[in-house]
């Protein structure tokens, strides 16, 4: 057997396995889709005195629209499901183009939404997505729940605002300003495969046709979800071009975006794709927005 | 560093139905779903590969969806129906005057469709190759090219032969639209009476 021993409980309800957490002190795994879980327990790299899982909680699998025009997502639901509800792409186009990205069908039957959350991968689209669609994610604790927001979450690589002895137990998306443009684009050597480079753009355009807001979040060049905050205020009240993506592209990669090299790609290699990435999802982003204001 | 386990650890039942046949074992939290499929129940034909979700040579269907077997505790299945390899030409299945597998039953349609269009060399991708077809062809009856290749993509073959097994499913997508029309279509393999359950 591949993992080392642990003991296994699986938990019915959010408060059950909230005390089971608490009871362990943080020598305790949730369990939820597995797909990152397991194959570290596999390699040993991981060995939890316990695993509580949750794939039973039927309280975290909801998927529910908002008064407003935004989703609540349970954290126990499937990347699939996501992936194929009409919902998603009515009310999260952002998020439901992110979704065939992640990882493969066998996974994405698996992986769970707030798994991939809380798991803090900074090549993973999840993390990304939820900080750039302004995301708040409901955290239940042994002393009850609290809402953080999603760029107020990722602290860094593979470490989140979770403590020890609390659930992601929902991930609650606002409702999409009218009129907004968006694109989601990544670099694999696979499809499938963890990207080299990834950006999440969302732009709005006024009345006057010019940028009111812009929003650009990437994955894999850092240690969590990194957003060019400065290139995208630099958008704002400009016509939307090529001229002024390829300035705020350029911004973004010179002054705002730091990627550390890896086996897959040269943080050389990584700036130049921050660059591309920029300006093609800005340009996506416009033609979108262009389309909704018409 | 953890002290050596000097007893036994606790087991946990788990009652799951593989291939129609219902089983009951008592088993290690820690077993894996691909092990508990090859060493308890004897089905070998679910290969394993990487063993860390990277090959996806023992993707069985869970329910009706396609998982990778070696990224699920053997106790998750508990109450579940799994599907492998071995379900797709069952021994007790009646059928033309084909090809059969060597359970005995009659090959199902994708496995007639790598046979025919030399959709396989070693073989050991195969069983994985054929329950992620299985599943998407379920759900796109009429795929293209690129699609079956991005539907491919969590399954590796080393003998480089991912060409003709494009084609094999491009072949079976053809075979399976064929049988449709028939008066009795194929009911789908593996798929829950409760989905979601």
């Amino acid at each position: 057997m591949k993992p080392a021993p642990f003991a296994y409980h699986a938990a019915r309800s959010a408060e059950e396995a909230v005390g089971l957490l608490a009871q362990y002190g943080g020598e305790a795994k949730v369990l939820a889709g597995g797909q990152s879980l397991v194959p570290v327990m596999s390699f040993r790299l991981a060995q939890p005195a316990a695993l509580v899982d949750v794939n039973p909680v039927s309280e975290l699998d909801f998927l529910e629209d908002t008064a407003a025009g935004g989703l609540r997502i349970g954290a126990l639901v499937r990347l699939r499901r996501l992936e194929r509800d009409p919902r998603v792409a009515a009310r999260a186009p952002l998020l439901a183009a992110a979704l065939p990205h992640v990882a493969h069908p066998q996974i994405r039957t698996r992986g769970t939404a707030g798994g991939s959350i809380a798991h803090a991968d900074p090549a993973a689209e999840l993390p990304c997505l939820a900080v750039a669609l302004d995301a708040r994610l409901r955290l239940v604790g042994p002393a009850g729940e609290r809402w953080v927001e999603a760029r107020e979450f990722f602290f860094g690589l593979f470490a989140t605002a979770l403590e020890p002895d609390e659930l992601l137990a929902e991930i609650e998306l606002p409702p999409r300003p009218p009129g907004e443009g968006w694109a989601f684009l990544e670099i694999a050597r696979r499809h499938g495969d963890y990207a080299q480079v990834g950006v999440a753009a969302r732009l709005v355009l006024g009345s006057d046709g010019r940028v009111a807001a812009a929003r650009l979040v990437y994955l894999s060049v850092g240690d969590a979800p990194m957003e060019a905050t400065r290139a995208a205020a630099s958008l704002v009240g400009e016509a939307p071009g090529p001229a002024a993506f390829a300035a705020a592209a350029a911004l973004a990669a010179s002054e705002e975006i730091d990627p550390a090299g890896d086996i897959h790609a040269s943080a050389e290699f990584k700036r130049h794709l921050t660059r591309v990435l920029t300006a093609r999802a800005l340009t996506a982003a416009a033609v979108r927005a262009g389309r909704e204001t018409a | 560093m953890r002290e050596p386990e000097t007893i036994a650890p606790p087991r946990h039942p788990v009652r799951l139905e593989v291939n129609g046949a219902r089983h009951q074992r008592e088993v290690e939290p820690r077993l894996l779903l691909s092990d508990f499929l090859r060493h308890e129940l004897g089905l070998t034909g679910t290969h394993v590969g990487c063993e860390h979700g990277v090959c996806g040579a023992c993707t069985v269907l869970l329910d009706g969806e396609p998982v990778r077997s070696c990224l699920l505790l053997a106790v998750q299945a508990d109450g579940r129906r799994v599907t492998t390899v071995e379900g797709l030409a069952p021994a007790d299945a009646a059928g033309a005057d084909g090809a059969r597998s060597p359970h005995g039953g009659p090959l199902h349609p994708l496995q007639e469709a790598f046979r025919e269009t030399h959709g396989l060399q070693c073989g050991f991708c195969t069983p994985g190759f054929l329950m992620t077809l299985v599943a998407f062809l379920a759900e796109n009856p009429d795929p293209s090219e690129e699609e079956i290749r991005h539907a491919l993509s969590g399954n590796l073959c080393r003998c480089t032969g991912y060409q003709n097994i494009v084609a094999a499913a491009l072949r079976a997508a053809e075979m399976l639209r064929a049988a449709d029309g028939d008066a009795t279509p194929r009911p789908p393999i593996g798929t829950a009476e409760t989905p979601g359950a």
